[in-house]
């Protein structure tokens, strides 16, 4: 049985389709990097196959706005070979370790003339057919504030204050709320139970906070008709707040005043 | 007076959407070179469609989270509406609905006005405005005006 198995997986890997072949080189997307650094370009691949002696890797710079291309690395037959001509002349060193599939090179004393796109291309051979990967490289003088950072702070702040304001206006309504009955509870001489009724209102504040969310509005905190009117937001209702809407209303909900 | 319901969730919603169109395709600049938005800017250079991520800069972000914001905020007026709407007392007023399209208003108000002041800086003289930067401009009278109708709007029945 076991025999059998391992036959039939064999025999799949073996009939594997065309596009399980293909190299798929992976390298960043964007770097950022300030002027006169050392930065460290990753390029790696995955191959169905292991990797080869014949396993070679090529750097391909492409300057920002032009359309010319040419190599500054290459690695092939177990050597390496740098830019000794060009603008990266001395610069480029080949830091990758092609037998765990890493082809990464190194760039120092980086310029802003060095802007611009490198396209890394990985071939293990027989396993040839794959797309070469592009990462860009971006000089700063100074590193900007990432993209996102500010957005979501001053999302998160406000909606914080928003989430705070609420609580603390329930609060308040439950605190005065609380007030009122221990007053009207000391009145009657009944000290002893305030320890309680400090647990049962703590028990019911949490339990207030976690089912906001599932408020449209607060109803009414029970209290007694004198009780002091908070500030109009919300008048006076007797309804609690029920989330079935009720179809049989008449078309007129409101109208405007004066 | 239906109608009149149906008139002011109208206006609402098309002051929400004139705000996630204008948020989202975000066309705020365009000249001949290509579109600069709130996230990417656009190139069509010679050897094709380039878009790079929008410039890192402070000011941008700040205009991003205040669209954002505006369009929260509209969404939450509009399910706090629905909400007051069942439940408010007879005679009671929307405020709560009102206060938040106004300030949603108000966001949009405040990211409009600060790229305007701000645009010469990263976009070159010869572009132009783009139709969401008109947009944005025209949900904020809408979103004012549905604030302002719901914190004058007394519930009948």
């Amino acid at each position: 049985m076991l025999r059998v198995l391992a036959l039939a997986a064999v025999v799949l890997l073996g009939i594997a389709p065309e596009p399980s072949q293909a190299i798929s080189i992976y390298t960043g997307w964007e770097r950022h990097a300030l002027v006169g650094s050392d930065i460290r370009l990753s390029c790696s691949f995955f191959s169905w196959r292991f990797v080869s002696d014949d396993v070679s890797f090529t750097w391909i710079y492409r300057p920002d706005g032009s359309r010319e291309t040419v190599s500054i690395a290459h690695y092939a037959g177990g050597e390496a070979y740098t830019d000794n001509k060009g603008r990266f002349k001395d610069r480029v060193e080949f830091v990758g370790n092609p037998k765990r599939r890493d082809g990464s090179i190194l760039i120092k004393n980086l310029d802003f003339s060095d802007n611009g796109t490198f396209t890394c291309d990985a071939k293990n051979p027989p396993d040839i057919v794959g797309r070469p990967s592009s990462v860009r490289l971006l000089v700063f003088e100074n590193l900007p504030i990432q993209a996102g950072v500010i957005t979501g702070a001053i999302i998160g702040v406000v909606l914080g204050l928003l989430v705070l304001i609420v609580v603390i206006y329930y609060l308040m309504r439950f605190l005065v709320a609380r007030r009122v009955f221990s007053l009207s509870v000391s009145k009657h001489g009944k000290k002893k139970k305030e320890g309680s009724q400090q647990r049962q209102a703590s028990f019911l504040l949490l339990l207030l906070i976690l089912l906001l969310p599932l408020h449209c509005l607060p109803p009414q905190p029970p209290s007694s008709p004198s009780s002091p009117r908070l500030p109009h937001m919300h008048p006076a209702r007797n309804n609690k707040c029920n989330r079935l809407p009720r179809c049989h209303h008449q078309t007129s909900f409101f109208f405007l005043e004066r | 007076m239906l109608i009149l319901l149906l008139g002011i969730v109208f206006l609402h919603i098309a002051a929400l959407v004139l705000l996630f169109v204008s948020t989202i395709v975000s066309v705020w600049t365009t000249g001949e070179m290509g579109t600069s938005d709130l996230w990417r800017n656009c190139t069509v250079d010679s050897i094709g469609h380039i878009c790079n991520g929008a410039s890192t800069g402070e000011w941008i972000q700040v205009v991003q989270a205040l669209m954002i914001l505006s369009i929260i905020f509209s969404c939450l007026s509009l399910f706090l509406f629905f909400c007051q709407l069942f439940t408010l007392q007879k005679g009671g007023r929307f405020f709560i609905t009102g206060a938040f399209q106004i300030l949603a208003g108000l966001f949009v108000m405040s990211g409009a006005i600060i790229y305007t002041v701000m645009s010469p800086g990263w976009v070159p003289e010869k572009d132009t405005f783009g139709y969401s930067y008109i947009l944005a401009w025209v949900a904020f009278p809408l979103a004012l005006i549905s604030g302002l109708i719901y914190v004058i709007l007394r519930k009948r029945e």
